[in-house]
């Protein structure tokens, strides 16, 4: 019977033994024989430290390492969080100190980094470990799982500076993977290659159905993103077929004009979400790779990685906006009203998620999490949790669901989810800074600073931001303002700001 | 030289531009800086850097910059 992930990882080593698992480069690869060996045998190495269920921190760079250290912890039954070892100290004390993990898996490239943030926890070096594998200590752990165990908490950002910790179990993993493969076609033919970073939840979807299906997934080293003809280059080498990027980085690719001097050969099938697909970008490469299947997926971290989606099959005008689609196999979109009502087709409202996607709710923080996972506010007969997602939507004429922007100030910058609220919490822990308040200019993609201070220059504020934010939040522009505006409520008036900031952007 | 930083502190502002010579290497400009420097670079000197320029020694330094844009002047 298969009722955690490992189950499904045992099944597919069995299946392709020898059968390349993950790819960096031609030099550096493994087969899905070793993947599951190496993870067992760090998940017996774990095992001597008596945890079950626990939560278990990851600090290595984004590798083949970083997939055995999380199926490790998935074999020796606990539950892992991923840290972004580029991530401020700061932002990684609060992610750490919401986990509080009794383990940190760490190699030997990012040991010392990770001892000169002096945390508390035990640390694990994979590169040091020389144990064997018990196959009996594995086959006990599967004995005591159920499916409603975490199998990672997945953090991003939140309002009041705290980053939210979602809790995803082995059940919707295999839920949601099952979607994905069967919505598109997924099999051992399959060759990812894989743009997300592992902390991000995008990465759930290819890193899974690569396990369960005996896919091969290739790690495309960052700097290609920046220089998309080595992209395209890699892509080619290694005859990938299938991508789920975020939109900028599709729009990198179609920004230079990439495809006029070289075309990825063996694309099949395109896929993208974590942000708004700008539809210019997409109608470029449709232009250029015509034969292609293009998805727009849609769903927040909570939900797994998505709730809806949408595979474009007409024409769209550089002005007109994808839809988000239909929902998913097995997970279910309800639009309710502000009376907790479903709404008319046609008509906005917040978009509610029901079904085996949604997640058990925030680690270690009850009141955020009793805010959003709800009791489905069209079910007054029986306890049913769904997730409101603060996101906005109506059903057009084709029936699908399209998406209207967030309920509040959170934003989607380069494919991360980010409150404003966050950032500005951050500045304005700068000495010196009076107030201050962040806009996003959508047409630019820019995060705009506002702030007020007697004495602190832009440049000091841009020198802060870049100590104390992870990259994807600094501030994109820093204005300084004489005065900061306040509506009538006494809060700063940031319909006035982004207005001015228009007007002034002409 | 000067233009060429006057068009990087516009993408990015902070940045010791007359002396650092891994603006990509060290990871100082993203891609997402690169777009942006490209289209200004292109518009501000009337030429098309197209993405066969695009490698990582042509955008390390101001000079390496003021190199390519010469080039294609």
């Amino acid at each position: 019977m298969k009722k955690v992930i490992t189950d499904y990882l045992d099944e597919t080593s069995n299946k392709y033994p020898r059968k390349t698992c993950i790819l960096e480069n031609k030099d550096n690869k493994i087969s899905f024989h070793a993947f599951a060996n190496e993870s067992k045998r760090i998940a017996c190495y774990i095992n001597k430290y008596n945890l079950f269920n626990k939560p278990i921190a990851i600090f290595i760079d984004k590798s083949i390492d970083t997939l055995k250290a999380m199926f490790g912890v998935l074999y020796s039954g606990n539950f892992y969080t991923v840290f972004d070892t580029a991530s401020p100290k700061n932002r990684l004390d609060l992610v750490y100190n919401t986990l509080k993990p009794t383990l940190i898996i760490t190699n030997n490239k990012c040991i010392e980094k990770l001892k000169s943030y002096n945390f508390d926890a035990q640390i694990i070096n994979i590169d040091l470990i020389d144990n064997k594998i018990d196959n009996k200590v594995i086959k006990g752990i599967n004995q005591k799982m159920v499916g409603t165990n975490p199998a990672y908490v997945l953090f991003t950002s939140g309002s009041t500076g705290v980053p939210k910790g979602s809790v995803i179990t082995h059940k919707s993993v295999i839920a949601y993977i099952k979607w994905f493969i069967e919505c598109f076609s997924i099999d051992n033919t399959t060759i990812f290659g894989n743009q997300s970073p592992f902390y991000f939840s995008m990465s759930v979807s290819d890193i899974y159905s690569t396990m369960f299906t005996g896919a091969t997934f290739c790690i495309i080293p960052k700097i290609n993103f920046t220089f998309t003809m080595n992209l395209v280059k890699y892509l080619n080498e290694f005859k990938i077929n299938t991508i789920y990027w975020v939109p900028s980085a599709l729009s990198i690719v179609a920004n230079l004009n990439t495809f006029d001097y070289a075309k990825p050969k063996y694309l099949k099938k395109v896929l993208f979400a974590g942000e708004v697909m700008p539809t210019p970008t997409l109608n470029k490469w449709r232009k250029h790779l015509p034969n292609v299947l293009y998805g727009n997926l849609f769903g927040p971290t909570e939900t797994t990685d998505i709730c809806t989606y949408y595979i474009v099959n007409r024409k769209f005008k550089n002005n007109e906006s994808l839809p988000i689609g239909w929902p998913c196999n097995n997970c279910d979109i309800l639009i309710v009203d502000e009376e907790g009502k479903e709404c008319e087709a046609g008509s906005p409202g917040e978009l509610y998620v029901r079904g085996d996607f949604v997640g058990s709710g925030y680690y270690n923080n009850p009141e955020k999490t009793n805010d959003a996972f709800v009791q489905n506010p069209i079910n007054k007969s029986y306890p049913e949790i769904v997730y409101k997602t603060g996101d906005l939507g109506k059903i057009n004429k084709y029936g699908e669901i399209e998406y209207l922007g967030r309920k509040d100030f959170q934003i989607k910058h380069m494919g991360y989810r980010i409150e404003l609220g966050e950032i500005e919490a951050n500045i304005t822990a700068l000495e010196g800074i009076t107030t201050c308040a962040c806009i996003y200019d959508e047409n630019n993609k820019l995060i705009v600073l506002f702030y007020e201070s007697s004495k602190l220059s832009v440049d000091d504020v841009i020198k802060y931001a870049d100590q104390k934010l992870v990259k994807y939040m600094r501030p994109n522009k820093v204005i300084k303002v004489s005065k900061m505006p306040f509506n009538a409520n006494g809060k700063i008036d940031r319909v006035k700001l982004k207005k001015d900031y228009l007007e002034m952007e002409g | 030289m000067k233009e060429i930083i006057e068009v990087l502190n516009e993408v990015k502002e902070g940045i010791d531009y007359a002396n650092e010579k891994h603006l990509v290497s060290d990871g100082l400009i993203t891609s997402f800086d690169l777009v942006m420097l490209i289209s200004l670079l292109n518009e501000k000197f009337d030429i098309e850097i197209t993405v066969v320029d695009v490698i990582p020694e042509n955008f390390e330094s101001v000079e390496t910059i003021e190199a390519l844009v010469n080039k294609l002047k």
